[in-house]
């Protein structure tokens, strides 16, 4: 077997099952098979669906410099699995705070989206995925041409936001979500470097 | 011979020995002190040192109400007690090994009666009751709690706050290598609460020494923590060691972290939101025993009722104060 084929029919399912881990411990805890979701089982779903797709935003951002780093050009082909991963965990969380917190009371959903800007901010960041996602398939990146990356540079306006909404909505302590914000502060500033290298040397191309 | 297995007797059929000596040197004090006890009934509350310990002698109380309690787990582990953790099963975790006794109230300030008590004389003049609350968080979730404890009310009285006082401050344990929470700087340590003279002399707040009948667990705030059902959870402060009677309003520990989100009075109220988040509705926690989707569905929110519901009570506490200025 090639690497192609290796990662097609090996590595790629392997990541997919693993990606599914955290919602499999959702549902097993939730059946008291695994685990338990505690006293407050409704905060707890919505916290951990929360985590994980922020985790997977930041692991599909970290595909990139891996591959510049590393120079295994094949990291790249995981790159689109992962951050559909992130949607389907941010998505999860969206409906859990919709359907389970909210009950579906949209007068109540109205104003939280409005009213109180953690809230904006996720929503957005949510609207931003949505968009990637639909856009995601080989077919519309080819019909895009060069605005299907300009398009999806929009993961990083989504990335801040998922961050920063994370960061307003704790209580007191904002250790955690600083963590969150290092590294991506790590992963976008990685990205800014290179830019910054690789337009240097464009110069001094131009001028030799 | 039928000889009873070890495992067969709880621990709380057993009188411990420290609170066979609590109830002597009880009776002693009352003794010297007069017979100072009240008639009827009542007996003086006694507290043992030994974890889930059945408390004796508690009476009903007509502020109970009639809703069903959380689990005893709900309430054990699911806390928040920053001085164990930012979790909520921190505390659970982390204060297994604390040390509620010995263990001393430190009472100063503007009252006629001042100096420092051991937890025992400190209570045991009153009679413990049972007192089933709701307890509503600033995080809008809640519960309904069957706390055991003295009335406020009768202990500020006892220490005789001179007129000039207008608030009654607590303030929590400082010790770091019992509480893990206190090596960060996640609030000001040690933790301060308040409350005015007039709310602290309202019948329903209590110093609770208990829960379910039993001694406190230490993830509750034992040996003896304040119960304010009408306000946000926040102030009703674990683990005291300190009372102090004065004429200022206190800054307390949530007031110093974020003034603009938590006021001093932090009245449960509908209409005035939290900065982040509404305060219009609530979940009660806790309806999901055997989980399953049911336990998803159950858990839905309820509307948050102004004061707690407690109004009738202490509505009157806040006439021509702007509640929404005063949050």
């Amino acid at each position: 077997m090639d690497t192609v084929q290796q990662i097609r029919f090996i590595w790629k399912p392997l990541i997919f099952m693993a990606s599914l881990v955290p919602f499999a411990l959702v549902v097993g805890d939730l059946f008291q098979v695994t685990g338990s979701l505690g006293p407050n089982p409704v905060e707890e779903i919505q916290d951990r669906f929360g985590y994980w797709g922020l985790r997977f935003i930041l692991i599909a951002l970290a595909v990139t410099p891996a591959r510049t780093i590393t120079g295994k050009q094949w990291l790249t082909r995981f790159r689109r699995m992962l951050g559909l991963f992130a949607f389907f965990y941010v998505l999860m969380h969206f409906l859990t705070w919709l359907i389970l917190d909210q009950g579906l009371l949209f007068s109540a959903i109205g104003e939280d989206i409005f009213k109180r800007p953690f809230i904006t901010i996720g929503f957005a960041a949510t609207l931003i995925l949505l968009v990637l996602t639909a856009t995601s398939t080989a077919g519309v990146r080819r019909r895009l041409g060069k605005t299907w990356q300009k398009l999806h540079n929009w993961v990083y306006a989504a990335a801040i936001l998922g961050v920063w909404h994370y960061w307003w909505q704790v209580k007191l302590d904002a250790s955690d979500p600083a963590i969150y914000a290092a590294i991506l502060a790590l992963l976008l500033g990685y990205r800014f470097w290179q830019r910054r290298k690789r337009a240097r040397q464009r110069t001094q191309t131009a001028s030799a | 011979m039928l000889i009873k297995k070890p495992v067969d007797i709880r621990p709380s059929e057993i009188t411990s020995k420290e609170s066979y000596f609590n109830r002597r040197k009880f009776m002693q004090a009352a003794a010297l002190a007069g017979g100072s006890i009240v008639a009827g009934d009542a007996l003086p509350a006694i507290i043992p040192n030994e974890k889930r310990a059945k408390l004796e002698g508690v009476v009903p109380s007509e502020f109970s109400t009639d809703e069903t309690p959380n689990s005893y787990d709900d309430v054990t582990t699911y806390n928040n007690y920053y001085e164990f953790g930012l979790r909520k099963d921190d505390p659970f975790r982390n204060s297994q090994e604390f040390k509620p006794r010995p263990w001393s109230i430190e009472v100063t300030g503007d009252a006629g009666v001042t100096g420092s008590f051991a937890l025992e004389d400190f209570v045991n003049s009153q009679t413990l009751e049972e007192r089933i609350y709701r307890l509503r968080c600033v995080e809008a979730w809640s519960m309904v709690i069957p706390w055991v404890g003295i009335s406020l009310a009768d202990v500020v009285k006892r220490f005789k706050p001179l007129s000039k006082a207008k608030y009654v401050v607590f303030e929590t344990l400082l010790d770091r290598d019992q509480m893990p929470g206190q090596r960060s700087r996640s609030l000001r340590w040690p933790y301060v609460e308040g409350l005015t003279i007039a709310e602290a002399t309202n019948p329903l707040p209590i110093l609770a020494v208990g829960v379910f009948g039993e001694v406190l667990p230490n993830q509750n705030g034992a040996p003896l923590r304040l119960i304010v059902p009408w306000k946000y959870g926040f102030k009703s402060i674990k683990g005291i060691v300190r009372m102090h009677f004065t004429d200022k309003q206190p800054r307390t520990s949530w007031d110093l972290a974020a003034s603009h989100e938590y006021g001093f009075y932090a009245n449960v109220n509908p209409n005035v939101d939290h900065p982040r988040w509404s305060q219009a509705r609530e979940r009660r926690i806790g309806a999901n025993q055997g989980g399953g989707f049911q336990s998803l569905f159950s858990a839905s929110k309820q509307d948050t009722v102004m004061f707690n519901g407690y109004g009738e009570h202490v509505a009157h506490l806040y006439d021509g104060l702007d509640l929404k200025k005063n949050f």
